[in-house]
């Protein structure tokens, strides 16, 4: 199980989707107006990770090599239509505010990319695993921006109000909500400022000595890395400096 | 000691007098005559405001460059200006912490993230003001002059109602600090023309095409008003930041296009887009809006316009 247990390491530090992969930047900045979409969006996207890295895993040797795309995108798109049903049935205020996003989790280069660079080349267990990492990793750094945004932008946290609102008309003072934070702006400020500072924590460890976590795949270049899909296209992660 | 004589030094061998520091000692001094008239017309509240936006940008530019162990460039008057300029385009009643993170946010995150003076994308203060404009609408639209909220004579103008172009020509008129008076505006413009820091391409490009724009177009956003109608482009000129922003910012020379050809498309784009926001945008005012969406137009205008050196290109 150590396998297991360093996927979902990998998936949550080593390699977050969010912050050091930079992958499926759509909905990170599209839905993370709020904490609560944050973690709806995040736990969404695992559920379909897990199970289409456990379907995609299962059915590797069948695939044909030529249509793996096909292949990966109908289960993919299977699984999302399954959790959008799910959602508009169980869950119909949180349906409404992720929207459009939810029938997009099947293009989101999270789950292709697993898809392509994990689960089609290893056993159904550890890429369950990785499902399970990299779709938690997934949900909290989408969490961790909407809990800026929206404690910035509306004073709230999980829709609880944590700081009290100034009220000009009762001449109240208080917090002023600084609205750009939950408008598209915001999203990228938050973002650009939550990739600086665990950049600038990795950089300090990593001044002190200390095994810092690499992102593998690109590790050694990409003369060793095996992903044929990537062959050298894949942007700078954080350890090419 | 013959060997002194010749002294060896690479190009450039001959170099102007003007530093970042001077050119920007001036600018400070053309906005004072603004910044003035706006303390006079709008009281106490506005220097203060002044004060907040201009300390807050030059502290924050000082503790940044500390804590980065970079040059200390607070001398070069840069972050003066800026906090200036943002004070100017501020309402006098907004609060004073509107003020600070206004400062704050133009040279933390418009100018020294992205490599400090010369690198900027767009203009700082002009950043930071549209941020505080989206963030706090309300405070940053509610005009407060001689105790009374009012709109001002560009809402008034959107709304079709008459204006009195004197008192907007003076400043007697509730708006943002700096921008009521078009008098105190183009004595300090006169002064930069005059010492050679800004020339008339840019901002006469800009209001010569506004004009023309809001001639042709104003009677399509209100079919009262005739083509070429003198007294509503006269309160359209006289009106909200288009002086403030043609001399003092438009100009702005990391975020204005060098090349002459570029200059003249550059001053064109603001025109339009300004006349475009006035007469059909959501709200009256559009200058702010117009000059930083061209200031991230400027490297595309200046790729287009590169000059061909001599000998380069000619009859094919």
């Amino acid at each position: 199980m150590n396998n297991c247990t360093e996927r979902i390491y990998n998936g949550l530090v080593k390699e977050n989707p969010t912050f050091v992969l930079m992958l499926g930047m759509c909905p990170t900045l599209a839905v993370t107006t709020s904490a609560i979409n944050g973690v709806g969006m995040g736990l969404s996207t695992t559920v379909v990770l897990v199970l289409s890295n456990m379907l995609i895993s299962m059915l590797r040797k069948i695939i044909p090599d030529s249509v793996r795309m096909p292949a990966f995108i109908v289960v993919v798109a299977s699984f999302v239509t399954i959790v959008q049903f799910l959602l508009e049935g169980f869950v119909p205020s949180l349906y409404d505010s992720l929207g459009l996003y939810i029938p997009l989790i099947v293009v989101n280069c999270i789950i292709l990319g697993r898809a392509e660079s994990y689960a089609s080349k290893n056993p159904v267990l550890p890429s369950i695993f990785d499902g399970i990492g990299m779709g938690l990793g997934f949900t909290v750094g989408l969490t961790a921006i909407g809990i800026v945004r929206e404690v910035i932008g509306t004073g709230a946290a999980f829709g609880k109000q944590i700081l009290p609102l100034a009220d000009a008309a009762a001449g109240k003072g208080g917090y002023v909500p600084v609205t750009i934070f939950i408008l598209p702006p915001g999203a990228f400020l938050v973002l650009a400022f939550l990739v600086a500072l665990q950049n600038k924590v990795r950089n300090n460890a990593a001044k002190k000595g200390k095994k810092v976590p690499e992102a593998s795949g690109c590790g050694e270049g990409c003369a060793s890395c095996g992903n044929g899909a990537c062959s050298g296209k894949v942007f700078p992660t954080g350890n090419e400096k | 000691m013959s060997e002194n004589k010749l002294k060896m030094s690479s190009s450039p061998h001959i170099r102007s007098k003007d530093t970042s520091g001077k050119i920007m000692l001036y600018v400070t001094i053309a906005l004072l005559p603004a910044s003035a008239f706006g303390i006079w017309n709008f009281g106490l509240s506005a220097l203060v405001m002044l004060i907040c936006t201009t300390a807050s940008s030059v502290l924050t530019e000082y503790i940044y460059e500390k804590l980065m162990h970079k040059k200390i460039t607070v001398d070069d008057f840069s972050a003066v200006v800026t906090g200036l300029l943002l004070g100017l385009n501020m309402p006098a009643s907004a609060p004073w912490w509107m003020g600070v993170i206004g400062g704050i946010f133009a040279i933390l995150i418009v100018k020294q993230l992205f490599g400090g003076l010369g690198q900027n994308i767009m203009n700082p203060a002009l950043g930071a003001r549209c941020f505080l404009l989206i963030s706090f609408t309300s405070q940053m639209t509610t005009f407060v002059y001689d105790g009374v909220t009012g709109p001002t004579p560009l809402a008034q103008l959107k709304a079709g109602e008459a204006v009195d172009s004197m008192s907007m020509l003076l400043g007697r008129i509730p708006g943002t600090i700096g921008e009521t008076s078009v008098i105190a505006i183009i004595i300090g413009a006169i002064f930069l023309i005059l010492m050679g820091v800004i020339d008339l391409r840019i901002p006469g490009t800009y209001i010569v095409t506004f004009i023309v724009f809001i001639g042709i177009f104003g009677h399509f956003a209100n079919p009262d008003i005739g083509f070429f109608d003198p007294q509503y482009i006269t309160a359209h000129l006289c009106g909200g930041g288009l002086m403030l922003g043609a001399w003092f910012m438009a100009t702005d020379y990391v975020t204005s296009p060098i090349t002459k050809k570029g200059q003249i498309v550059y001053g064109m784009l603001l025109g339009i887009l300004t006349g475009l926001f006035r007469l059909f945008g959501g709200s009256a005012e559009g200058v702010s809006y117009a000059i930083i969406i061209s200031n991230l137009v400027v490297p595309l205008i200046e790729r287009v316009t590169l000059p061909k050196p001599f000998g380069k290109g000619g009859e094919k």
